[in-house]
């Protein structure tokens, strides 16, 4: 993103009374934090990785939204659902050891380290992600190029309820279990106990960015990029856009199945399996693609991680408010990060202003 | 009186609501038959749609189609005309139906409740929900296109939890039970017998009127008014201000349109008529949990908006009779095939062929209720299928039913030269 180099950050918070006001918020939720980490260190870390590895899925269905949006401009509302699909295949494939939607025995699950098998059905469950990314771009938004953006966003919300049925339909009786090979297992840092998952999906999050900074300086990622800056000038230069928009919704669709799998994971799901509220998580990484902007893939890393911290923090240091906050505030704290993020920079930290002309 | 379809002397002429003496006609009709619809009348009632939807069993489904009806109006306001697409309105439906639980409800020890009359709690429904509109429009001036939208779906959300809050529940009571709200009853203060009870069957000059019926009269009448007021603000200063906005804010500001003005205007009125329909709702529901107010409610609106076709009144009526009344269809037609199957009848073979009945047959449509796995029950098809109708409405007609209407009467306008 090109930075207005006149001005530095710190002239900005000076300039407008909004950000002085955040900014005072942020100080005063900072020092309370430092506070906190002095005195029971070994919570606040506990806490800490937690936020992270939460922070690691936001980032990853972050990215997928980011990915979809700069390459096709489409707000994709049917992320959530996606996510729950590739959740969902992973379970048919390990849960149940049949191909989805057959009855096939899957030959993956009896490989002998039964951790390489689970791995090897993630990868078919991806590139079933992957499919269904691409059958839902040549169906429904390949003939939507040309259309106003929010006629495309719209669609993909009839997208989301559509998917959203048959994602219910498959949990309906029971959740269905993903069998993640840690299982809920972890170690210790002194007194603070860190989950596996969180390891995994930080691990996960920190692969997912890295590829798609090598892609993006790969020659199908500087296509992608020529086709977000300008799609009639890119077609012009003999870049095969619609190529373009097949790769970045099947990458999307990836993402979002790999955010669905680690969202289900134990610690981070309560009860470890796929359910109704599995796809909420797509909702709560609105506000992170929202805070990081739109069209920035580090804005999705550092919102997702700011929205994971936020919504930890608050659920480890505020519990004793439940009373007024109300159960299960948490979930509510990255919308009302959002929204003040947002009324300060309303194209989020890292996004960029839309230019507007008469 | 005949002349020529297209030819309009005056601006008053062509902004008329109804430009023609056919139109005029039609109209009064159409009332009419509204209002005598719910009666077992000798008439009317053989009109074919009429005798159907007047039946008893369908008076319910008609009424909550226009209490919706008063709600898309608004949105359409906001989000046809005025161009800010929110997400939102289920949030104002809901403060809408709270304010007049508020000042309308029966108070316990749990919940708030005045017990005022309705000519107090549905206007104030209205004005609770428009406050609030008020306070969220600033924002809508500052964020565009779909970064409003995105915080709107925000407000869904955070609206739905502060049901669970300590100081929530006081309004919206318990959060899986939620509340009993006022009814339609008319009273003039909070006397113990209401001038008109809703409840019990009455006679009125030579009808005899049931419960649903007289709430059906009432919701009608409602969303009759509604519509006025909304043709009226659309075709008036205000709306054109809002077209304006809509179509290109910043020469809307050059030529003097205060941007900041109209959409706070916007606001207040389309969450004014979100908080009358939502109150409306949750009074005919009875009683309602917070969670009701959620995204898919929001999503409803849209759906109407873009299936009737957006910006238009007549594509709002269209696209929530559409809206409300297909899934209803389906639900008849399954159970009338389910009967063909029974009976053997003409359309047997594809009664056979849609729906699965047992282990062995194959068919989409399940008619057990509760079916998990493949094939999927009439309920869990209708809620796909309103997924698939804004997908295909999007792709084959942006401008919805309403679209379809005009290129319809422009081919018989023009015939036999259509073309």
């Amino acid at each position: 993103m090109a930075e207005s180099s006149s001005s530095s950050p710190l002239a900005g918070i000076v300039k407008s009374p909004g950000l002085m006001v955040l900014a005072a918020i942020v100080a005063a939720a900072a020092v309370f934090l430092l506070l906190q980490a002095v005195n029971d260190p070994f919570t606040f870390l506990q806490a800490l990785m937690k936020s992270f590895g939460l922070g690691a899925v936001y980032a990853l269905i972050a990215l997928g939204f980011v990915l979809i949006f700069k390459a096709t401009q489409v707000v994709n509302f049917a992320q959530g659902a996606l996510a729950m699909t590739g959740a969902l295949f992973v379970s048919f494939m390990v849960a149940d050891g049949h191909i989805p939607f057959t009855t096939i025995p899957n030959p993956l699950v009896n490989i002998s380290p039964s951790w390489l098998g689970w791995f090897l059905s993630v990868l078919v469950a991806l590139a079933a992600a992957a499919i269904l990314g691409l059958i839902i771009e040549r169906l429904t938004i390949r003939p939507m190029v040309g259309e106003p953006l929010f006629s495309v966003a719209v669609l993909t919300l009839g997208l989301e309820i559509f998917l959203r049925v048959f994602n219910n339909d498959a949990v309906k009786i029971q959740f269905r279990s993903l069998e993640v090979p840690w299982g809920v297992s972890g170690f210790n840092i002194g007194e603070a106990f860190v989950a596996w998952s969180y390891v995994a999906s930080m691990i996960t999050a920190a692969v997912a960015f890295v590829a798609v900074f090598f892609f993006y300086r790969s020659r199908m990622g500087i296509a992608m990029r020529a086709v977000a800056y300008d799609q009639e000038a890119a077609m012009a230069q003999g870049i095969n856009v619609g190529r373009v928009f097949a790769i970045a919704w099947a990458a999307g669709a990836v993402l979002a199945a790999i955010g669905g799998i680690f969202a289900t994971q134990p610690p981070v799901a309560q009860t470890g399996a796929v359910q109704f509220e599995t796809q909420l998580i797509a909702f709560r990484t609105l506000p992170a693609v929202i805070l990081g902007g739109l069209d920035s893939v580090q804005g999705a890393l550092i919102g997702g991680l700011i929205i994971g911290f936020a919504e930890i923090m608050a659920g480890q240091y505020a519990s004793g408010q439940i009373d007024i906050l109300g159960a299960g505030y948490p979930l509510i704290v990255p919308y009302v990060v959002m929204i003040i993020g947002l009324l300060v920079r309303p194209y989020g930290l890292f996004g960029t202003p839309e230019i507007r002309r008469v | 009186m005949f002349r020529r379809p297209n030819l309009y002397t005056s601006y008053e002429a062509e902004n008329k609501i109804f430009p023609t003496w056919t139109q005029r006609g039609l109209a009064a009709i159409a009332i009419i038959i509204l209002f005598l619809m719910p009666f077992d009348l000798p008439v009317i009632s053989q009109i074919p749609v009429v005798r159907f939807l007047g039946d008893s069993n369908w008076l319910r489904p008609v009424s909550t189609m226009f209490i919706i009806l008063v709600g898309a109006l608004g949105f359409n306001l906001l989000a046809g005309v005025a161009g800010q697409v929110s997400l939102g309105h289920a949030f104002f439906m809901g403060v809408g139906a709270y304010s007049a639980a508020f000042l309308g409800g029966e108070g316990t020890d749990a919940v708030f409740g005045m017990g005022l009359p309705i000519w107090i709690w549905l206007p104030g429904a209205g004005i609770g929900a428009a406050l609030v509109g008020m306070l969220i429009a600033p924002v809508a001036v500052k964020l565009r296109g779909l970064y409003l939208a995105i915080v709107t779906l925000g407000l869904v959300f955070i609206g739905i939890h502060m049901g669970n809050t300590s100081w929530g529940k006081k309004f919206a009571g318990d959060p899986g039970l939620g509340r009993s709200f006022p009814t339609f009853d008319i009273r003039l203060w909070k006397e113990e017998d209401p001038l008109v009870l809703m409840d019990d069957d009455s006679k009125w000059l030579w009808f005899e009127v049931s419960d649903n019926q007289k709430t059906y009269f009432f919701v009608l009448v409602i969303a009759i008014i509604a519509l006025i007021v909304a043709k009226n603000l659309a075709r008036s200063r205000t709306g054109r201000a809002l077209q304006a906005i809509r179509d290109r804010d910043i020469a809307a500001e050059v030529m003097g349109v205060s941007e900041f003005k109209y959409k706070v205007i916007a606001f207040a009125v389309s969450s004014f008529f979100a908080g009358v329909s939502g109150a409306m709702f949750a009074s005919l529901a009875g009683k309602l949990p917070a969670i009701e107010w959620d995204l898919f409610l929001s999503v409803e609106f849209v759906a109407i908006i873009l299936i009737g076709g957006a910006g238009t009144i007549a594509g709002t009526v269209m696209g929530t009779v559409f809206v409300i009344l297909l899934p209803l269809m389906i639900e008849e037609m399954t159970i009338w095939l389910s009967e063909q199957i029974d009976e053997g009848g003409f359309f047997s073979p594809i009664a056979n062929f849609l729906l699965t009945e047992g282990a062995d047959d194959f068919g989409p449509i399940s008619i057990a209720t509760q079916t998990p796995g493949w094939p999927l029950n009439v309920f869990d098809w209708n809620i796909a299928l309103y997924g698939l109708l804004i997908i295909v409405f999007l792709i084959f007609e942006p401008l919805g039913l309403y679209g379809i209407w005009i290129s319809i009467r422009n081919y018989w306008k023009g015939w036999p030269f259509s073309y």
